[in-house]
């Protein structure tokens, strides 16, 4: 993997809020077909360091490469055109608007007047559900109607439907039962082996343990470390997000 | 539930009639029975209809703006004060700026001041969303700062003198026994609205059958076709019953070209202000269900946050909505200083909290993210008919206010025990 160039490098990434250094100096990189866990305590600057890539937040200092080449991205329109697609843990839906508008918001289908094509938007979500979430029914009322479930399915159909390269998902499984936390599971494998790149940030030493390739451990700011996750036990993962130590022998690349 | 009850419901789902159109609906028509009534039949006539509709024109227009206001979170305090500023800035160039240039009673007079009218609203709008929008200063403070400034400044162009008399064709833009279409025009125009309304009835059937989506059984789009239908020509029957005074007879007879002799009946037809409003409704509507723009001023109310994530620039966008609030009351001011003929220091004096209620009457809730255009125009209406009958009745302007103002807040109140009810 190492003599691929890595899909995305965030490089020395510094941000502060009113003077609290909440992501300080972090440099993580990720590999196509890659799924990267991002793990640590709540406000360890996980989440932080990821708006920066998907543009909620604009950098204080630090370098991102795409591809290798250096990639300016100030808000999420950028992010998009990068095709790097976000999950929120909130999941950032319009609750007023139906699961189509949602899913193509910002986006939308437009008929050769220019109008928006809510017929044609509604048929591509009813195919894309049947993929995702045969369950999912509702299609014509708003998603604040909908099920924890649902939602997510909403959040990641919009993510997953637009070719996205780069996916970032935080706390994917955090408002889930088994069969839909499954279903995310299968989800991540078959992006993997369509060669997307994944960052998973999550604070469930078990999924990460599951479903990445490497973890890259935060705390107050800081990184700790990026390992392997077959060469690492969830004590050493755990040691790594609460005591912020390095394993030995566990050098990530 | 009872089965009756339940048997209604499902009659109407299936029409695609929503229950919080038909309270609107069913209050509007109470109003209007009961008003009947009392007055002994004087309420329901053709000739206080037609006034029902063009008194309604100037905040029904300004109402559909409040919608995209008050979805995106926001309010706009300043549209009476600004109707104000903009109607006198229009009659002054009319009378005092534009005879010197084009010459007086000039064809372009009100063309141009029309123009002006509508630029200058959405310039000044513009402004507005722009302090709000990028430099972070809530609506309610920018546009109270904007109600005083437009006020005094409307005094300050003519030093609060009043401006008349207007164009004489800027005014037929106000209504009044000139400013119609007349009644072949008028049953034109009922059956070309007829038409289209049908048309697009027709395709929006036929476009979602072709995406394979159950649409409404066939009974109920014919209720619908009949509905509208019914609703445009009856109006338009109405409007061409309604005969012109004896007095106006000769000059509206050479205006139409018909040969005055005795016993020529002429009448009214539909107002240019209805039509004006008609315009503004149907555009408004496409804008809010069938642009990008639309889309995003409700995505905005309903997430502001998952808007801006989804790569919506909704600084812009409160650019844009406040601008489109200006231009409408650019249009509004047109349509009252023409209904007046003069523009003195209190024109749309009062009228922002009019806007705000009927839009809010007609659904709109001041917490973001729900409202509909025809809501608002009905709101306009039901605030109308309310003043309108009371004045009948011989109610005193004192308590017209009271009832006016204790409507607001019930209708505020039944619309919130419906959206918890349906959990919208």
């Amino acid at each position: 993997m190492s003599t691929q160039t890595p899909l995305v490098e965030l490089k020395n990434m510094s941000i502060s809020f009113g003077g609290v250094h909440a992501v300080d100096d972090v440099s993580v990189d990720l590999y196509p077909g890659e799924v990267v866990g991002l793990l640590g305590h709540n406000g360890a600057g996980k989440s932080t360091l990821i708006k920066m890539l998907s543009g909620a937040y604009a950098a204080d200092s630090g370098e991102i490469r795409i591809n290798g080449k250096v990639a300016t991205i100030h808000n999420p329109r950028d992010a998009r055109r990068y095709n790097i697609e976000t999950i929120y843990q909130t999941l950032a839906l319009a609750d007023n608007l139906d699961a189509a508008s949602n899913l193509f918001l910002g986006r939308e289908l437009v008929t050769s007047l220019g109008f928006v094509d809510d017929d044609a938007m509604e048929s591509e979500v009813r195919k894309i559900m049947a993929r995702l979430n045969p369950n999912f029914q509702k299609f014509s009322d708003p998603v604040s109607a909908l099920s924890g479930g649902q939602r997510q399915s909403v959040a990641i159909a919009r993510a997953v439907y637009f070719d996205a390269k780069i996916l970032i998902m935080d706390e994917p499984t955090a408002a889930l039962g088994p069969q839909e936390t499954k279903m995310v599971s299968e989800l991540i494998e078959r992006l993997k082996s369509e060669g997307i790149g994944i960052f998973l940030i999550s604070h469930d030493i078990h999924d990460v343990m599951h479903l990445c390739d490497r973890a890259s451990v935060m705390k107050n700011g800081k990184l700790v470390g990026t390992v392997d996750v077959k060469d690492v036990t969830d004590d050493d993962l755990l040691g790594m997000i609460i005591l912020g130590k390095h394993p030995h022998g566990a050098d990530g690349k | 539930m009872q089965p009756d009850q339940n048997t209604a419901q499902n009659f109407f789902s299936k029409l695609g009639i929503d229950l919080r159109l038909l309270g609107m609906i069913g209050a509007l028509a109470v109003l209007c029975i009961m008003f009947d009534l009392i007055t002994g039949g004087r309420f329901l006539t053709p000739r206080n209809l037609f006034n029902l509709s063009v008194q309604t024109a100037s905040v029904a227009v300004m109402a559909t703006g409040m919608v995209f206001v008050i979805v995106t979170r926001n309010i706009d305090l300043s549209v009476g004060s600004l109707l104000g500023f903009i109607g006198m800035a229009a009659a002054a160039i009319q009378v005092h700026v534009l005879p010197d240039i084009v010459g007086l009673g000039h064809w372009s007079i009100w063309i141009i001041a029309a123009v002006f009218a509508v630029l200058m609203g959405a310039v000044i709008g513009a402004m507005q969303g722009w302090i709000i929008g990028y430099l972070t200063v809530p609506a309610f403070i920018v546009t109270l700062g904007g109600f005083l400034v437009y006020r005094g400044a409307m005094w300050w162009i003519t030093q609060g003198q009043t401006v008349a008399p207007l164009d004489p064709s800027f005014r037929l833009m106000g209504g009044g026994a000139d400013g119609t279409l007349g009644e072949t025009l008028s049953w034109i125009f009922g059956l070309v609205a007829s038409i289209a309304a049908v048309g697009l009835i027709l395709a929006s059937r036929r476009r979602k059958a072709s995406h394979g989506f159950t649409v409404k059984p066939v009974w109920a789009e014919g209720i619908l076709i009949a509905l509208a239908a019914g609703l445009i020509l009856g109006y338009v029957w109405i409007m061409n019953s309604y005969k012109i005074a004896k007095g106006a007879l000769p000059r509206i007879a050479e205006a139409r070209g018909v040969e005055m002799v005795d016993g020529l009946v002429l009448n009214h037809g539909v107002a240019i202000p209805v039509i004006i409003l008609l315009g503004v409704t149907i555009v408004m509507t496409l804008v809010s269900t069938r642009t990008r723009f639309g889309r995003y001023v409700y995505a905005t109310g309903g997430n502001p946050e998952a808007a801006e994530l989804s790569g919506i620039n909704t600084r812009l966008l409160t650019v844009k909505v406040f601008s489109l609030m200006g231009a409408l009351t650019g249009i509004s001011a047109i349509i009252a200083s023409a209904r007046l003929g003069a523009v003195d220091v209190g024109l749309g004096t009062l009228d922002e909290l009019r806007v705000i209620a009927a839009a809010v009457i007609g659904g709109t809730a001041l917490s973001g993210g729900f409202g509909t255009i025809y809501g608002a125009v009905i709101g306009a209406l039901i605030m109308q008919t309310l003043q309108s009958g009371m004045a009948s009745v011989g109610v005193d302007a004192p308590l017209q206010s009271i009832v006016v103002g204790m409507v607001l807040v019930f209708a505020v109140y039944i619309d919130i025990v419906y959206r918890r009810k349906t959990g919208a």
